[in-house]
């Protein structure tokens, strides 16, 4: 018993110091986005890294949510004879929650765990200690850039995912389902405000910043090797999904 | 120039730096001996600043570099260059991008002017032609000279290096040290090697320190370390697994 409380007790420790170190990076990793000289071209490489080079798989997932939604709504709404309501449903739900969400999520995949495993390896193989050496404060050089990337690209990604599962839900809505194209859109119209879009961008771009600090810290403080590497890629992964999803809950709470 | 004095480390209740005092002399090749995990590398690290100590000071040129805040320490170590045991070379960046790497970010240089030196320090290292090349595509021997050239890039006042020959086969182990002798004595810097291969330090070393159990026990030339009848020197020196160092 008492073995199960110590556990417990460096388990709560190891977590609220883990959390400490995560907050002191964040604080960083903004002071020395102020602090000159400022180089933007690693910025525009991470924005192209995390934005463009995602931009493939956010459209694919965007676009077929789109269309499930439709389908599933149009299956639901029908037995209310409330079919015209699957435009809204469908944008509603990517404005609001499913846009943002998947793109976390996919954004995460991606570009999370290859940031977590480009900064490990740079950690064990002391390419960090060598930029420190050469003057160059390793926080300011590799995560602002990154968070940087996070924080702008996420709403852009999002956007898109948006409007591609508004596209999608089109599509099976009215080309493969029937309902009238003017109701689909005025309905669409009616219901959705730019709030929802507004509350959803801002969403992702929490998500933007909990993705590239969780990645960038894990890789940063990665240890032991190629297997250390890999227990930092899956636990950036890993703890970036969960709290995208807690953050989600609790970030809806207050903007709807 | 570099003062070490009383430094103290330990890990986890690990004594591993127990109290070093040694003195490294400008413009000299100072090189650290010592069996592997007696703390050479945490040694090398506090002078550079990656670590820092339990207690004890490094004064360089009088100043207590262990206690500097950040923006001076930052100064500080545009007077440092290093080479890592892996040459820790940025795998993202050709040779010309990791050579050229601390002139972009520190200077206001034209890039042409940046990629004649870049140039001209490859050369001197013994590498021409591979500006283009990735350090995935290098041999070890030619990863240590480019990380070689990086680390004098800016031509700084001291050049650590961590085990500069581990890992190569013995001639070219043998150039490294050429190259080494070559490159201090053309730019008279100051050059502190932490190494175990003691070819390599009694080819380089103006002066030898040995690191034992946390402290130096013995410094010198090496015509007198070669001298000096301390059994643990001469076990390590002369490579005998019998002795007072015991292996297991």
């Amino acid at each position: 018993m008492r073995e199960f409380f110590e556990r417990l007790g460096l388990m709560a420790e190891k977590a609220v110091v883990t959390t400490g170190q995560i907050i002191i990076m964040l604080f960083q990793a903004v002071y020395y986005l102020f602090l000159p000289p400022f180089k933007f071209r690693n910025m525009f490489k991470q924005m192209e890294f995390v934005g463009v080079r995602s931009l493939f798989v956010v459209v694919l997932t965007g676009s077929f949510t789109g269309m499930v939604l439709a389908m599933q709504g149009y299956n639901a709404l029908k037995r209310f004879g409330a079919e015209s309501l699957v435009g809204p449903t469908v944008a509603l739900s990517m404005a609001r929650e499913l846009g943002p969400v998947l793109t976390g999520l996919m954004v995460t995949g991606r570009a999370g765990s290859a940031m977590a495993t480009e900064l490990g390896t740079m950690r064990v193989t002391e390419q960090i200690d060598a930029l420190y050496t050469m003057a160059i404060n390793p926080v300011k050089y590799l995560v602002t850039p990154r968070i940087v990337a996070g924080v702008l690209m996420l709403p852009v990604l999002a956007i898109i995912t948006d409007f591609v599962g508004v596209l999608g839900g089109y599509f099976v809505g009215v080309k493969l389902l029937g309902i009238n194209p003017g109701v689909y859109i005025g309905r669409t119209i009616d219901f959705v405000s730019v709030n929802d879009i507004f509350y959803g961008l801002t969403k992702s771009a929490v998500f933007g910043l909990i993705i590239t600090l969780i990645s960038s810290f894990q890789g940063y403080h990665a240890s032991g090797g190629a297997e250390g590497v890999g227990r930092a890629a899956t636990s950036a992964v890993v703890l970036s999904c969960v709290l995208i999803l807690v953050s989600d809950y609790f970030l809806t709470s207050i903007m709807f | 120039m570099i003062e070490i004095r009383e430094l103290k480390k330990s890990f986890n209740g690990k004594v591993v730096l127990d109290g070093v005092n040694l003195d490294i002399k400008r413009g000299e090749i100072s090189v650290i001996i010592g069996r592997s995990g007696e703390g050479k590398s945490v040694l090398i690290k506090h002078i550079i600043g990656l670590l820092k100590p339990d207690s004890g000071r490094i004064l360089l040129d009088g100043k207590d570099i262990t206690t500097m805040s950040e923006k001076e320490f930052r100064e500080v170590l545009k007077r440092f260059g290093m080479l890592f045991q892996g040459a820790a070379l940025f795998d993202s960046m050709t040779v010309e991008e990791n050579v050229g790497f601390a002139l972009r970010e520190h200077t206001d240089l034209p890039d042409s002017t940046i990629r004649k030196i870049v140039k001209e320090k490859l050369k001197r290292v013994g590498l021409e032609g591979v500006e283009s090349m990735m350090p995935a595509d290098l041999s070890g021997g030619m990863k240590k000279r480019v990380g070689l050239a990086r680390a004098i890039a800016m031509d700084p006042e001291i050049v650590l290096f961590d085990e500069p020959t581990t890992g190569l086969d013995p001639i070219m182990s043998d150039s490294i040290a050429d190259l080494m002798l070559d490159t201090q004595r053309a730019l008279k810097t100051t050059y502190v090697v932490i190494t175990h291969d003691i070819n390599l330090t009694y080819k380089i070393a103006d002066m030898v320190a040995m690191l034992h159990q946390g402290r130096i026990i013995e410094k010198g030339t090496v015509e007198e370390m070669k001298a000096n009848p301390n059994p643990i020197l001469r076990q390590f020196l002369e490579g005998r697994a019998e002795g007072p160092i015991k292996v297991f």
